[in-house]
């Protein structure tokens, strides 16, 4: 009995601890974004973590305050935004990624006053979007052919590899847009494919990406471009152990295998969320619209910066920007399924 | 011991485990440098004191039923279903199917068949395992395992290739017909949440189940095949259809948690929609100690846990509600022990 006093004591000690949360007005003129998160959440190096460089960098200039939330599957989603919508302190709700489509289009049809913002959109000019929903759409088969003509003109062994986090419409138009790119400039070059899985867990298991990596590298692969979301962590690893180069994807991923990530497929959604958040902010929100952002604006790219220009030689370089010219005058069509 | 003692010493286990293990979360929170007092109160205020959330509470909690229910009745015959994730898809997915397929039967129809379907579905699942176990030997754990895997990658290939709605991860709607209603609609009350006819249903499982284990020829074999396998084949009992049977309808339990999803909210069937379900079910379970209607009430603890944990989410990371979950079951086990050793008594 005494132990489970003294438990007690230090319990309610600890407890006691806990700071006071600072009780002060909130700034009514400040403006609070709530944005929600894709699977995998947070800390993913990649899609979702672009996303919070965008919300921070929009809390640093602009002066923006701003919560988010990370769900589970299933019905999280939409508890997560109807959570935000009915907290009047919020202006403007993000849903990240393309999984938020039917969700948010429905909760901003319910909450007029709110506006909405969604990463990936699946917009179906068909449907009519809500007036306080904006759709933000990107170009991935634009940049993803273009790692794949870099992966295509810098491979020695004339293998190179793709590995994609769940096998679905979404991560095949990476995939058939990268081999294209390949095959555009290095029409004998072999492309291996591998699928970290068939669920939304195949996006969170650097274990199984490295266990892809690590068999396409032994088959001869000299390049692995990934679009696996945490998974591609796995194949950094993989590209890091066999001394083979990688390409990351979404954001620039060179930090996390520096000398072995040739290049990123970069998509530009920390400039998405900060765009929109500054529409608000100046009051130019306009919702009933989708925003495409594609190699013309610079919202999708393939990363080159002091970090990884002597990864790439000059004559790569020369010929990515010339295919790069070619299809933002539609010289070329990418192929996307 | 009168019964009135018994149930109170039986409930106590678990009530002391559950504060003891919101102690625990408490210096967690604190850890964190966040008040634990606010964080609960916000927890609770947005769970229970007001109707939109615990109409969402009351959803999840719906699905724990079917699930706590599911290891519930594989737990009474003395086996361990881990497979009610597997077996919920399954079930859920069966459901969709019939919902999609036949379009323009009338309610009185279509509901019943897709009641059927999801009880069929899961009661297939699991039966495969139960009929590994019965016929070969191998371990119900390892089966209802591997069956996981497999009903995820097997809906997974069928939505994927022949269901999909492109650009999304889910199939098409069901017919309109075989919605089963959501009370806000009905009653107007949890206005927003997708809290839905399923939970009547579920109470009617936790009858079903009640039933069949204490008022059947079935039950009475499954609980002597519970207590002591070798006294039942004694007894000219078949072991193997007993493992079959008790594995099937404790599937079937599972496989009906997927119209809550299905049926019930999104009106579609989408990968991913167990959320864990399945697994959550076997501490429901434990924790009710097998009772059917004891399960009611765990559930519901454990739905305001779930969806706590997302309203506290933009201050705390949800992993402290996982680890909470995780206390309160292991303290469960223990304390019940302790009590069991200490005050001399048999809980139920």
């Amino acid at each position: 009995m005494k132990n489970f006093l003294l438990i007690f004591i230090t319990i309610f000690l600890f407890t006691s601890c806990g700071k006071k949360e600072n009780n002060t007005v909130t700034d009514k003129s400040k403006i609070k974004v709530g944005l929600v998160f894709d699977v995998g959440g947070r800390g993913d190096k990649s899609f979702n973590d672009a996303a919070y460089r965008g919300l921070e960098k929009a809390k640093q200039e602009l002066g923006i305050e701003y919560e988010y939330i990370e769900p589970g599957p299933g019905a999280e989603r939409e508890a997560a935004l109807r959570q935000f919508a009915n907290r009047p302190d919020i202006s403007i709700i993000f849903g990240i990624g393309f999984i938020f489509t039917d969700e948010i289009t429905k909760a901003a049809i319910e909450f007029p006053d709110k506006k909405f913002a969604c990463v990936d959109y699946t917009y179906d000019s068909a449907k009519t979007l809500p007036p306080n929903l904006v759709a933000l759409e990107f170009r991935e088969e634009e940049g993803s052919f273009l790692v794949g003509a870099i992966a295509g003109l810098m491979t020695k062994t004339n293998k190179v590899g793709f590995v994609g986090g769940m096998e679905s419409p979404l991560i095949k138009k990476f995939q058939v847009s990268y081999e294209a790119g390949v095959k555009y400039v290095n029409k004998d070059c072999q492309i291996l494919i591998g699928y970290a899985g068939v669920t939304g867990d195949a996006f969170k298991n650097p274990g199984k990406g490295k266990e892809i990596a690590l068999g396409q590298y032994n088959d001869g692969v000299d390049i692995i471009y990934h679009a696996s979301g945490v998974t591609g962590l796995g194949v950094f690893e993989a590209a890091r152990e066999t001394k083979k180069f990688a390409i990351g994807v979404d954001s620039d991923q060179n930090d996390e295998a520096p000398g072995f990530i040739i290049t990123s497929m970069v998509k530009a959604v920390d400039v998405a969320v900060f765009e929109v958040i500054k529409e608000v902010k100046e009051g130019s929100f306009k919702g009933g619209r989708a925003e495409t952002f594609g190699l013309k604006t610079n919202g999708v790219d393939y990363a080159y910066t002091e970090k990884n220009k002597n990864l790439i030689p000059q004559d790569v370089r020369t010929k990515v920007e010339a295919i790069r010219k070619e299809i933002i005058e539609g010289k070329i069509t990418i192929p996307v399924k | 011991m009168n019964k009135i003692t018994k149930y109170i010493y039986s409930a106590a286990g678990p009530i002391l485990s559950i504060i003891i293990s919101l102690i625990f979360g408490a210096v967690l929170i604190a850890l964190i440098g966040k008040n634990p007092i606010d964080i609960y109160t916000k927890m609770f205020s947005d769970t229970i004191g007001n109707s939109y959330g615990f109409g969402q509470v009351m959803f999840k909690s719906t699905t724990l039923i079917f699930t706590g229910l599911a290891a519930a009745f594989a737990f009474k015959a003395g086996l361990f279903n881990i497979g009610a994730e597997g077996q919920l898809t399954i079930g859920a997915f069966a459901s969709a199917w019939v919902g999609i397929t036949f379009v323009n039967f009338p309610w009185q129809i279509i509901i019943p068949l897709s009641l059927l379907a999801a009880f069929i579905g899961g009661a297939f699942w699991a039966g495969i395992a139960g009929y590994l176990k019965a016929r070969f030997g191998s371990h119900e754990v390892i089966n209802t395992i591997m069956l996981n895997f497999i009903a995820m990658a097997l809906v997974s290939y069928i939505v994927n290739n022949i269901y999909l709605v492109p650009a999304t991860i889910h199939t098409p709607e069901i017919s309109p017909e075989s919605v089963l209603l959501r009370f806000d609609i009905l009653t107007g009350m949890f206005k927003g949440s997708p809290f839905n006819l399923s939970f009547p249903i579920a109470i009617g499982a936790c009858i079903l189940m009640y039933l069949i284990i204490n008022k059947s020829v079935l039950g009475y074999r499954i609980r002597t095949y519970g207590f002591n396998p070798f006294a039942a084949e004694y007894a000219k009992m078949k072991s193997g259809r007993i493992i079959l049977w008790s594995m099937a309808v404790s599937g079937g339990l599972a496989g009906l948690g997927g119209l809550n999803f299905v049926n019930g909210y999104k009106h579609y069937f989408e990968l991913g929609l167990s959320e864990n379900a399945g697994y959550i079910g076997i501490a429901v379970a434990l924790i009710a100690r097998n009772n059917p209607f004891a399960i009611i009430p765990v559930s519901i603890f454990f739905g305001i846990l779930e969806y706590g944990g997302l309203t506290v989410n933009t201050l705390v990371p949800k992993e402290i509600v996982t680890i909470m979950q995780g206390i309160i079951i292991l303290l469960i086990i223990a304390v019940t022990k302790i009590f069991e050793k200490k005050f001399k008594v048999k809980t139920v």
